[in-house]
């Protein structure tokens, strides 16, 4: 069973939907932040 | 079912990228990150359902004491289960804990939401949080600081996520304002069910365990560099709680913890009073809501920052820095008030940062201490410092604001702060009496060899 990584070249199209699945949402929170981020100082 | 959930099912084939791994972890850790945007239920339950602000901090309080307990008790099971069990559970008590407390909403029923949130939902928080941990060390051997540090990153950024979303769910469905809609707050426990059963789907289906004797691509372990003052020998967990060194970090955790859980939970109320005559009616709660955001962003950042300087400086400089550093930004924000927006805004984040951190550098320190022999086991323990802080934190702040209903501003929450920082100093006490453990504590080498 012992085996070495090959470099993860498969599955490459799973890898970018994965990240895209959990980086969407965190993008998403991270744009509500910046735009809301005046407010705290909009007085 | 059950084989579906085996350990055996899951061993990824030859070729199996492991950077598929990180994100199945992140898909959880971001989902049951939530439970740091509960203050943004807290306004539309409070005034929804007539509660006050301890029993609307109920359900996050006992959900914080349900993960350190469930983390501590089924740390075993879920090594033994391996990871995909773990994220079903885990995903099945989280959304399980919505779902009821909808229900318990629907109903008019706030002890639901407690047992439900709290409960349920807790329990589903703490098997979570453990589930992906000694995966992603077992495939990033090279990088396990880095593996782990995107984990427990992104349970710190799950409620950058939630609390924007959590906040225009409640006002698209009347569940804001003075006069917030209880159907409206039960349809968004609801869809936050639905939505996160669907987000964590993909940690649990895509999971997957190296294989016997898998190691990365031109990794060799004979090289991993030693480092200096990291013992080489291990103590059992049953050894390293009869230990003054476990105690003494457990106080440095549980101190450390309430110290940032205290504001973390209130935030958004906490601003609101700070800033109410300062800023206008409209532009409040919108700052309230970017408050929290933002404390959340610190709260993730400070767990990879903080927690990769450890490694440069020290574990126990780096708490010395949280601890001592930390009760000075108390004092700036007791002494401070709401006079500098931007000062406020600075000692907060930071205290979250120091608070998300140290979480983070805990692991380290425990095998610091006690080497890597049964680690994982003494920190499951050790979570149960941050199931007492989940108590004391929130307890203590609304408490204390609530018998100060009467105070305006600031000064409402002068008493909890100089709580906090006398906590802080204990807990700075604790850290500068941590020493090496005792020779006698060590595993003899055979049997560690065997325990390997």
């Amino acid at each position: 069973m012992s085996t070495r990584d090959e470099t993860g070249k498969a599955p490459v199209a799973l890898v970018v939907v994965a990240w895209l699945w959990v980086g969407i949402p965190f993008l998403y929170g991270l744009m509500q932040l910046i735009v809301k981020i005046p407010a705290l100082f909009g007085g | 079912m059950a084989g579906f959930l085996s350990r055996e099912r899951i061993v990824a084939p030859p070729g199996w990228s492991r950077w598929l791994v990180p994100p199945a972890a992140l898909s959880i850790h971001l989902a049951i990150g939530q439970v740091y945007a509960w203050s943004a239920f807290k306004g539309a339950l409070e005034k929804g359902m007539d509660i006050g602000g301890v029993a609307s901090a109920l359900p996050f309080t006992l959900g914080i004491v349900m993960l350190g307990l469930s983390a501590a008790v089924f740390g075993t099971k879920v090594d033994a289960n391996g990871p995909r069990w773990a994220m079903v559970v885990s995903s099945s008590c989280f959304v399980a804990g919505f779902l009821i407390s909808a229900l318990g909403i629907w109903l008019g029923q706030y002890w639901l939401v407690v047992l439900g949130y709290g409960g349920v939902g807790g329990i589903g928080l703490g098997i979570g949080y453990i589930s992906p941990v000694s995966t992603l060390i077992k495939w990033f051997p090279d990088r396990p600081g880095l593996s782990t540090g995107i984990a427990i990153m992104g349970f710190g950024g799950g409620a950058l996520i939630a609390n924007p979303w959590t906040a225009s769910m409640l006002t698209a469905f009347g569940a804001s304002g003075n006069d917030p809609d209880p159907n409206g707050i039960a349809l968004a426990f609801l869809i936050h069910g639905v939505v996160y059963a669907v987000f964590m789907t993909m940690g649990w289906l895509l999971i997957r365990v190296p294989a016997d004797g898998w190691k990365p691509a031109g990794w060799d372990p004979a090289v991993q560099k030693t480092r200096a003052m990291v013992t080489t020998a291990g103590v059992s967990a049953a050894n390293a709680i009869k230990t003054p060194q476990f105690w003494l970090l457990w106080i440095v955790l549980c101190f450390n913890v309430t110290a940032g859980i205290g504001i973390l939970e209130r935030a958004n109320p906490i601003y609101q009073d700070f800033f109410r005559d300062s800023t206008t009616a409209e532009t409040l709660t919108s700052a309230a809501v970017a408050f929290v955001s933002i404390l959340s962003l610190a709260n993730m950042l400070g767990r990879f920052v903080w927690s990769s300087l450890s490694d440069v400086v020290g574990r126990k400089n780096i708490y010395r820095i949280y601890l001592g550093v930390g009760a000075l930004l108390y004092i700036a924000l007791t002494f401070i008030g709401e006079g500098n927006k931007a000062v406020f805004l600075i000692c907060a984040m930071l205290i979250l940062s120091f608070y998300g951190a140290g979480f983070a550098t805990i692991p380290a320190y425990l095998r610091d201490l006690f080497g890597t022999y049964q680690v994982g086991a003494i920190h499951g323990r050790l979570l149960t410092a941050w199931s007492t802080a989940g108590v004391l934190g929130p307890i203590i702040v609304n408490a204390i604001a609530d018998s100060r209903a009467d105070v305006a501003g600031p000064a409402r929450y002068t008493p909890a702060f100089i709580v906090m920082i006398v906590l802080l100093v204990l807990g700075f006490v604790a850290n500068e009496l941590v020493r090496p453990v005792s020779d006698r504590w060590h595993e003899p080498a055979e049997e560690k060899e065997v325990a390997a």
